[in-house]
């Protein structure tokens, strides 16, 4: 009797629940900004994507494209130009209506060369203005030069009203900015001339408000979050994880495998202020895949990770469905491989320390950023699990402005330990890393001509994949730059990260994604119900 | 005479605030990291845009053009604008200040009156077992880093401005049962007390003011140390004071933040450290 | 208080003992990481369980005694004697100089001290060891420390410059150096030894902080500072109260040192 009532009362309740409420969960800095084109950080990308209405949106969990403020698009000549039809009875949220004008105000806007960001740089693929052609409910935009995957772009471009003076306060999303509190919070209110509808045709979004809480603390964050203040933590550490998991299994959330990645690489750098025998170390792909070879991953996935993580591959994580070469396997922990490679070298070991045809001693130091602890705890196993071949490994932990000195400026470094977090699915976005000429080509920058014959092949690879028309072509392109950064190893990927994330019972419709953002990607059709008089009438 | 002395008062703490001011800058300037902008680090930013960074500063690097300017501006009531936070320095100080001012005032409060309730009565009573259970005591909280005790305040929904009253409470009880024990040895206590003086008479009247000057001075000193705590307690406690402010700006190399806090600070250190001085020259003066 | 006395010089004796021998005695090297028992509460093989790496928390904890112990003091007596030579002869003097000294502390104290550490850190070598580097950072300390206890010493030297035993001294003919070093010295005692007692876990701490970025002991080297950050996380406490072990220590130890000065008893 007892069960028959509380499931009419948890009826009756979730028809009522169905909307409004207030969603809150933390983000871990102040915004540095709302204007969705200069977004660099995380909690502006946050509200970026909670208020900002784009083109075309990734699916999180599809990773497939999807019709938003466009209901089609076309590529056209050879990459060079995308069409779009808009969607029709589209408003802002001052409730001016949304026309190709604003696309085209936004695109320009982005395309000004004063503006430096992210966002914009993506849209950059040559030098000269872009063209944009209006025409009723469709507008053309035409880049100076083809632009690879140019659709998935428009996900990260919030569309910004031509005709409005507040631009940053006059949005297509689901919510727009209330109230900021700087150091404090930051309310999103719905946006009640927000487009979408549900299947009743009831305008969403189905709650009231985001409250986003500016909480750098995790342990707070986690206390808040089991005393019911915040509904949801977004990327959990899996430390957190893991004790949460013990407490409230039915809380937590393993998506799988995420794009954030963890690796480590030597200075190959001919002008650093390093022993000519180092350089040479570092420069023989003997040696990286020895120390490779060298590292027991799977041990910092339990350690440290606590299971929720996988040895890492490549650059690109098994999470991007499509990107991924799927061929690819982990290097695997083989330490008598690693000395037989590195005897290919000239090196020997001597009462138990490792030492080149010289005579040195292969010791060298290994930097990361400080605060880290999963980084420094990743560089202290490293260190153990290369003194077993003899190597020193000496461990210094710099604050993170330091370490950028040392990895982009003075080249003061042998080998570094950092993470990789791939923002965009399409491995288009990293040509500033896999160019031997970019600035962030890591291990070697700025190259005037390709130093090895691999790096001018992976060049000529990730040229050819910005410039091929189909995506399967320029899969099978970066296929090949994936073959080849597994075997010459410039970064020795160490762990994929999971994606962790924490919800609420009481939050309902949510499908934590394994990319970003996790549990909020949509929004829209979150609902808070009333799952804790569900567990009271037990 | 009068305003001769206070003119060059005041010209030695501005010259002093001044001093202090570059310093600091000349510190952040030539420290590691001041030109590594995180977003170098950003594959998406192309070149151009990486130059754009670079440039944007360029006016930081000549340091004595830099401060001069920097001055200018000040005398216009400007401070400068957060590159880390994208806002103007003087509306982040004034919206953080009052967290700071109420977190320190709580703490220094606290702290001195647990310090003197526990050494007084150390002192007047002369109990060893009591001295060796506060000794042990202030021991305990001297070692217990002070942001731990606020984060386990802030958790168990205790009083988190209590923490750095936990944390100056042993330096005052040291300081003060140190001094009250030496000034019950001293001379003109001992004729006191054989003149048949007694209890608080003696201790408020002979004891306390030969102790005062150094208290008085340690009390300008605790507030800096109180500054010092509040930093770590901000931080981990996400507390949007001052001190949260200086932590992120020092990592961030936010040049005009760490200038404007350095003066404030240097400022303040000297008002209070002032104050100090004049209360201990008062008191001298009585007791002539 | 006789018998407190020698109860702490008993502890303090075999604190000393017991991590100068660490090496022998000591069951696992420092560094050791037991990987299938990561976060593994006290039993027969781990004394205090293990850390979040499988190191086992004893042998750290013997090993990080031996460097805060030497150090820590080490620095703490440093900064002490720079706060009464420049403090006292400042309070002594009084006058011009001891104007200058004044805003010469309160400089100091204004300036954001964390730069010299960054950029001493930027200077040195990569590979300088762990040893090294600990022994670097605690030296700046006790450079650096010495301006708040400065001003509490200038003020007691200040009261006695014009005291009656001062007075006296002056009368019989004592001037300068020794009148300094004879009569007033001696007499700030009282806060000379509360400000040595206080540095102690105060470096010790302070160096905790540091090594949030990077600038204190460097993995793996164990020191009472980074043993004591495991406090930071209230779950691993509450999960594992031996992580208390290196704070229960130091609390012990701090307090037999403060027994140990020569402080004055209570009059009669």
């Amino acid at each position: 009797m007892r069960r028959v009532l509380g499931f009419l009362i948890l009826s009756a309740a979730s028809l009522f629940a169905q909307w409004g409420g207030e969603l809150r969960f933390c983000v871990r800095s102040d915004p540095k900004t709302f204007n969705p084109l200069m977004v660099e950080d995380e909690a502006s990308e946050t509200i970026r994507y909670l208020t900002g209405g784009v083109l075309i949106r990734v699916n999180r969990l599809t990773q497939e494209l999807e019709p938003e403020l466009a209901t089609s698009w076309k590529i056209s000549q050879h990459g060079k130009a995308i069409t779009f039809k808009l969607r029709h009875g589209v408003s802002f949220s001052d409730g001016t209506p949304f026309s190709a004008e604003d696309v085209a105000y936004t695109m320009h806007a982005l395309m000004d060369p004063s503006l430096h960001s992210p966002t914009a740089d993506a849209f950059r693929s040559g030098s000269g203005d872009i063209q944009t052609l209006a025409s009723g409910d469709q507008i053309t935009i035409v880049f100076p030069a083809p632009l690879a995957g140019i659709e998935r772009l428009f996900d990260q471009t919030p569309m910004l009203s031509a005709r409005a003076v507040k631009k940053e306060a006059t949005v297509l999303g689901p919510f727009v900015v209330a109230k900021y509190t700087p150091g404090t919070e930051v309310l999103l209110a719905r946006n009640i001339h927000y487009w979408k509808t549900d299947a009743s045709g009831r305008r969403l979004p189905h709650l009231d408000a985001i409250r986003l809480d500016i909480q750098q603390n995790r342990d707070i964050e986690l206390a808040r979050f089991t005393r019911g203040e915040l509904h949801l933590i977004n990327n959990i550490d899996p430390e957190v994880f893991n004790r949460l998991a013990k407490q409230a299994p039915s809380l937590v959330n393993d998506a799988g495998p995420s794009l954030e990645s963890e690796m480590m690489w030597f200075n190959q750098n001919p002008n650093a202020q390093l022993p000519e025998y180092e350089k040479a170390w570092f420069r023989s792909k003997n040696f990286r895949r020895a120390i490779s070879a060298a590292i027991k991953r799977t041990d910092m996935c339990r350690v440290i990770y606590f299971g929720h993580a996988a040895p890492a591959v490549g650059p690109i994580s098994p999470a991007n469905r499509f990107w991924f070469q799927a061929q690819l396997k982990a290097h695997a922990y083989d330490p008598q491989q690693a000395m037989e490679r590195l005897r290919q070298d000239g090196f020997h070991l001597d009462a138990g320390v490792l030492r080149d045809r010289e005579g040195h001693a292969v010791e060298f130091s290994l930097i990361t950023n400080a605060g880290n602890k999963a980084r420094e705890r990743m560089s202290a196993m490293i260190q153990q699990d290369l003194q077993t071949i003899g190597i020193k490994v000496n461990l210094v932990s710099l604050d993170f402005r330091s370490l950028i000195e040392r990895i982009s400026q003075n080249f003061r470094y042998e080998a570094c330990l950092l993470g990789l977090t791939n923002y965009d699915l399409d491995p288009n976005s990293q040509m500033n890393v896999w160019l031997s000429s970019a600035s962030n080509h890591q291990w070697n920058p700025s190259q005037k001509k390709p130093a090895t014959a691999w790096e001018a092949q992976v060049d000529k690879l990730m040229e050819a994949q910005a410039s091929a028309v189909t995506r399967e072509k320029r899969k099978g392109y970066f296929d090949k730059v994936q073959d080849i950064v597994w075997e010459e190893a410039p970064f020795i990927y160490l762990v994929t990260k999971n994606s962790l994330s924490a919800f609420s019972p009481k939050l309902q419709n949510a499908e934590p994604a394994m990319i970003r953002p996790q549990v909020y990607w949509n929004a829209d059709r979150l609902v808070l119900g009333p799952a804790q008089l569900a567990k009271d009438l037990r | 005479m009068w305003m001769r002395r206070i003119a060059r008062h005041l010209a030695a703490f501005v010259v002093t605030t001044l001093i202090a001011g570059l310093l600091g800058a000349t510190l952040v300037r030539f420290g590691p990291g001041f030109d590594a902008d995180e977003q170098r680090l950003d594959p998406r930013l192309n070149a151009q845009s990486i130059q754009a960074i670079d440039k944007a500063h360029a006016e930081e690097r000549h340091l004595v053009s830099y401060y001069a300017h920097y001055l200018g501006r000040v005398a216009a009531g400007d401070l400068g604008f957060s590159r880390s936070l994208s806002r103007p320095v003087s509306e982040l100080l004034a919206e953080r200040a009052s967290v700071t001012f109420k977190l320190l005032g709580a703490g220094l409060a606290g702290g001195w009156v647990l310090g003197l309730a526990l050494a007084v009565p150390v002192a007047v009573f002369r109990a060893p077992l009591f001295d060796l259970a506060s000794t042990a005591i202030s021991g305990i909280f001297l070692c217990v880093p002070t942001a731990v005790l606020a984060l386990f305040l802030f958790l168990y929904n205790g009083p988190v401005r209590f923490a750095i009253a936990l944390l100056i409470f042993p330096k005052v009880f040291r300081y003060a049962r140190n001094l009250f024990v030496d000034a019950y040895t001293q001379p003109h206590v001992l004729t006191a007390r054989a003149r048949g003086v007694r209890g608080a008479r003696i201790f408020l009247w002979h004891v306390a003011p030969w102790a005062a000057p150094q208290l008085l001075a340690l009390a300008g000193v605790s507030v800096g140390v109180a500054f010092g705590a509040a930093i770590p307690i901000e931080v981990l406690c996400d507390f949007p004071g001052i001190g949260q402010l200086a932590w992120k700006a020092a990592l961030a190399r936010d040049l005009p933040v760490l200038v404007s806090l350095t003066i404030f600070i240097a400022a303040f250190t000297q008002l209070t450290n002032s104050a100090s001085d004049l209360a201990v020259a008062a008191i001298s003066r009585e007791r002539k | 208080m006789k018998h407190a006395r020698k109860v702490a010089i008993g502890i303090v004796a075999v604190v000393f003992t017991v991590c100068l021998l660490a090496n022998f005695v000591a069951p696992a090297p420092y560094a050791m990481q037991f990987r299938d028992f990561i976060s593994a509460p006290a039993s027969r093989h781990f004394w205090l369980g293990t850390d979040e790496l499988g190191r086992d928390r004893w042998s750290r904890l013997l090993y990080g005694t031996r460097i805060s112990l030497l150090l820590a003091p080490a620095a703490a007596l440093l900064s002490t004697l720079m706060a009464v030579l420049i403090g006292g002869v400042a309070g002594y003097m009084g006058g011009w100089w001891d104007r200058i000294v004044l805003r010469v502390i309160d400089i100091f104290l204004s300036i954001p001290w964390l730069f010299l550490f960054l950029i001493v850190r930027a200077v040195l070598p990569l590979n300088t060891s762990p040893l090294e580097s600990v022994i670097i950072t605690f030296m700046i300390m006790g450079l650096l420390g010495w301006a708040s206890p400065a001003r509490v010493i200038r003020a007691g030297a200040q009261s006695l410059r014009n005291s009656d035993l001062v007075l006296h001294a002056r009368a019989c003919g004592c001037r300068g150096p020794r009148l300094l070093l004879m009569h007033i010295a001696p007499n700030l005692k009282p806060v000379v030894f509360a400000q040595f007692w206080i540095s102690i876990p105060t470096f010790i701490l302070g160096e905790a902080s540091l090594g949030l970025i990077g600038l204190g002991v460097a993995e793996p080297l164990p020191s009472w500072g980074n043993l004591l950050r495991e406090l930071v996380n209230p779950q691993v406490v509450t999960g594992s109260p031996y992580v208390l072990a290196p704070l229960v220590l130091l609390a012990v130890v701090v307090s037999c040192f403060q027994l140990l000065l020569p402080e004055k008893e209570f009059a009669a």
